[in-house]
């Protein structure tokens, strides 16, 4: 049974979207990568549930790398 | 003269050399390093005739291992070193980490409360060593059948059906040894591995570490130091660490293919540590060596009548103490499986089990350093990126700073797939469960480890100290001699040399931290421990037919007939 929070969740999500862009702005690509990875950590944190995370990286992997990450 | 310059056990001629046989001798330990000094202790402590070998005639070189690990003091007590070897170590709570040219945060270790022995201890390896010689010197002036014979270096090992012939090398020519049980504890070069033609399978890992022991003038805090990417180390981590007697230990982290003679010469070094223990600091150099390192195991560490522990069975990354400490705790859970065999109260597969505890406890060693080296020294882009946002996360969030792994503390490895172990019984604490090193706790005016080891012990806790103290005694088991104090002996019918099942009882209400560990919620409990401290089995109720079959389940025994 699948627990990742897969339907829309988030009210307003053009607004945090947009949040989410704003934050990038004028970074460069390194300062970027930073943020983003900071962000992956405090949220992954404050999700703190090993098998909803590994979820999200599985799905991750399927969309990007069209696989399943080796367990 | 330092210490581990001094001859402290030189060659000297044994009347084996004159023999005309190879002489023969229940086990020969080879190399006399933290592990094969403490298995020749136990050995001897049980009265089994043992010859420890080694090429060298004095402790290891230098500056090694320095942190001992809970687990091995209370090891350490057990062979009756423990408060020696504690007096002489530093141990530390407050460190700090810094990244680039900050301090990110500082902790304190708050120790749990309720163990005889600190979580570890600092102590240069070599003196470790010469403590341990130490012992093994009173045992032999108690009588104890044990020999140390340096300048002997084993240089061929021919397994045969009942035993194992090994020629050693000597000043005065070499002589042949037979031996019914091999301890090759002949470190990460093993002879005896080599010899065997035994794949010595891992990761090799190309960063180079640079050690120097220094001595500070003046006083210094008593904190570890723990630098990623300093200033004074650019894209690398470094280690300041507390030793006893005025001496630091530093390991710089020198990155690939460096010139290894370069960076050893202090012209180079000593401004590196400048920098980083600041101007004002005066210090003298000891000692000075690069290394690398691999993280790496033989398959299995028994083959037929040799067995390896320690550096000669596995090697890890130095981050997380787990070399010496692990070494340490293999010879703690062979040598009690050794004597069975040898006195005929096992079958010899109870070595076998041998390898299947350390080896997974080999393999979880690896795991912890190989993730705390890919954590200091990170091996792609992304890794990097990861490990520097923890690192500037975890200045102003605490979430992130579990996440920094600058070594993880060496803890004991549980059996949990061990076949000596009995399924578990429901409701009693996790920490304490079969497979389990027994954990110490307050009891009366002493510990608990100090009643515990060396044989089977029935620990007869809360409702069922009362039980197995007064009940009457059910069939199949027989009372061995009276109670005495807290504590009575009880057998199961046995062949006559098995010493039976000692019964040490604490009954309810007594000690909370005792009962907090071993009962939680449950009214009483019996665990049967083995002679290494390690939990077999435990119960809430007293069936002695359960605790006959998890006593045999431990010994590796089919049934008690004689």
């Amino acid at each position: 049974m699948t627990r990742l929070q897969n339907k829309a969740n988030i009210p307003d999500s053009d607004s945090f979207y947009e949040e989410f862009l704003d934050l990038h702005q004028g970074c460069s690509r390194d300062e970027s990568d930073a943020l983003n990875v900071s962000l992956i950590l405090l949220l992954a944190n404050h999700i703190g549930d090993h098998e909803v995370l590994r979820e999200a990286m599985q799905v991750a992997a399927q969309v990007v790398l069209g696989s399943k990450p080796e367990p | 003269m330092r210490t581990f310059e001094t001859p402290l056990y030189p060659y000297e001629r044994s009347p084996d050399q004159d023999a005309s046989m190879p002489a023969r001798h229940p086990v020969v330990v080879v190399g006399a390093g933290p592990a094969g000094l403490a298995a020749a202790i136990d050995l001897a402590r049980r009265d089994i005739p043992v010859v420890l070998l080694d090429e060298n005639d004095r402790v290891s070189y230098g500056s090694r291992a320095i942190c001992f690990a809970k687990r091995t003091l209370e090891i350490l007590d057990r062979l009756g070193c423990g408060d020696e070897i504690v007096d002489h170590g530093v141990t530390w709570s407050r460190g700090k980490v810094f990244f680039r040219d900050r301090c990110i945060y500082e902790f304190d270790l708050l120790a749990e409360e309720g163990h005889r022995r600190p979580a570890f201890i600092n102590l240069q390896q070599y003196r470790l060593e010469e403590l341990l010689v130490g012992r093994l010197r009173d045992l032999q002036s108690e009588g104890r059948p044990v020999e140390l014979r340096g300048g002997s270096r084993v240089t061929k090992v021919e397994p045969a059906a009942a035993s194992v012939l090994l020629t050693v090398e000597t000043p005065e020519g070499p002589y042949r040894l037979e031996a019914e049980w091999v301890v090759a504890c002949d470190g990460a070069g093993s002879t005896v591995r080599r010899e065997l033609g035994l794949e010595f399978a891992g990761r090799v890992f190309e960063d180079n570490f640079l050690i120097a022991d220094v001595t500070m003038k003046a006083d210094f805090p008593t904190e570890r130091w723990f630098w990623f990417d300093p200033p004074f180390n650019r894209g690398q981590s470094a280690l300041l660490h507390k030793q006893p007697e005025g001496l630091w230990r530093i390991d710089l982290q020198l990155g690939r293919g460096v010139d290894r003679e370069e960076e050893q010469r202090p012209e180079n070094v000593v401004p590196r540590l400048r920098q980083m223990l600041g101007d004002d600091v005066e210090f003298e150099l000891e000692w000075i060596s690069v290394y690398t390192f691999q993280c790496a195991r033989i398959d299995r560490f028994r083959h037929g009548r040799v067995l390896f522990a320690g550096d000669a069975a596995h090697q890890v990354s130095p981050f997380g103490a787990r070399g010496a400490n692990s070494g340490i705790q293999d010879v703690d859970n062979l040598v009690w499986k050794l004597e069975r065999v040898l006195r005929g109260r096992s079958p010899d597969s109870l070595l076998d089990s041998y390898d299947a505890e350390r080896v997974p406890a080999a393999d979880e060693n690896i795991l912890n350093s190989t993730r705390s080296t890919d954590f200091i020294s990170p091996k792609s882009e992304t890794s990097r990126l990861f490990r520097d946002a923890v690192l500037n996360l975890a200045e102003t969030q605490p979430m992130a700073r579990p996440l920094v792994n600058s070594g993880r503390l060496s803890l004991p490895h549980v059996y949990l797939d061990s076949p000596l172990q009995s399924p578990d019984t429901d409701g009693l604490p996790a920490r304490t469960r079969p497979g389990s090193p027994a954990v110490d706790a307050p009891v009366g005016d002493g510990w608990l480890l100090a009643r515990l080891g060396d044989r089977f012990q029935l620990l007869a806790l809360g409702n069922c100290a009362a039980e197995t103290g007064c009940a009457g005694v059910p069939a199949g088991i027989r009372r061995e001699a009276p109670a005495s104090g807290s504590s009575a002996a009880l057998g199961i019918d046995v062949p006559d040399d098995e010493p039976g099942l000692e019964v040490v009882s604490q009954p309810a209400g007594r000690h909370p931290l005792l009962n907090e560990r071993y009962l939680g919620d449950a009214p009483g409990a019996l665990y049967l421990l083995r002679p290494d401290q390690h939990v077999a089995a435990r119960f809430t109720d007293y069936d002695p037919e359960r605790i006959a079959d998890a006593f045999r389940r431990a010994r590796a025994r089919e049934t008690d007939d004689p």
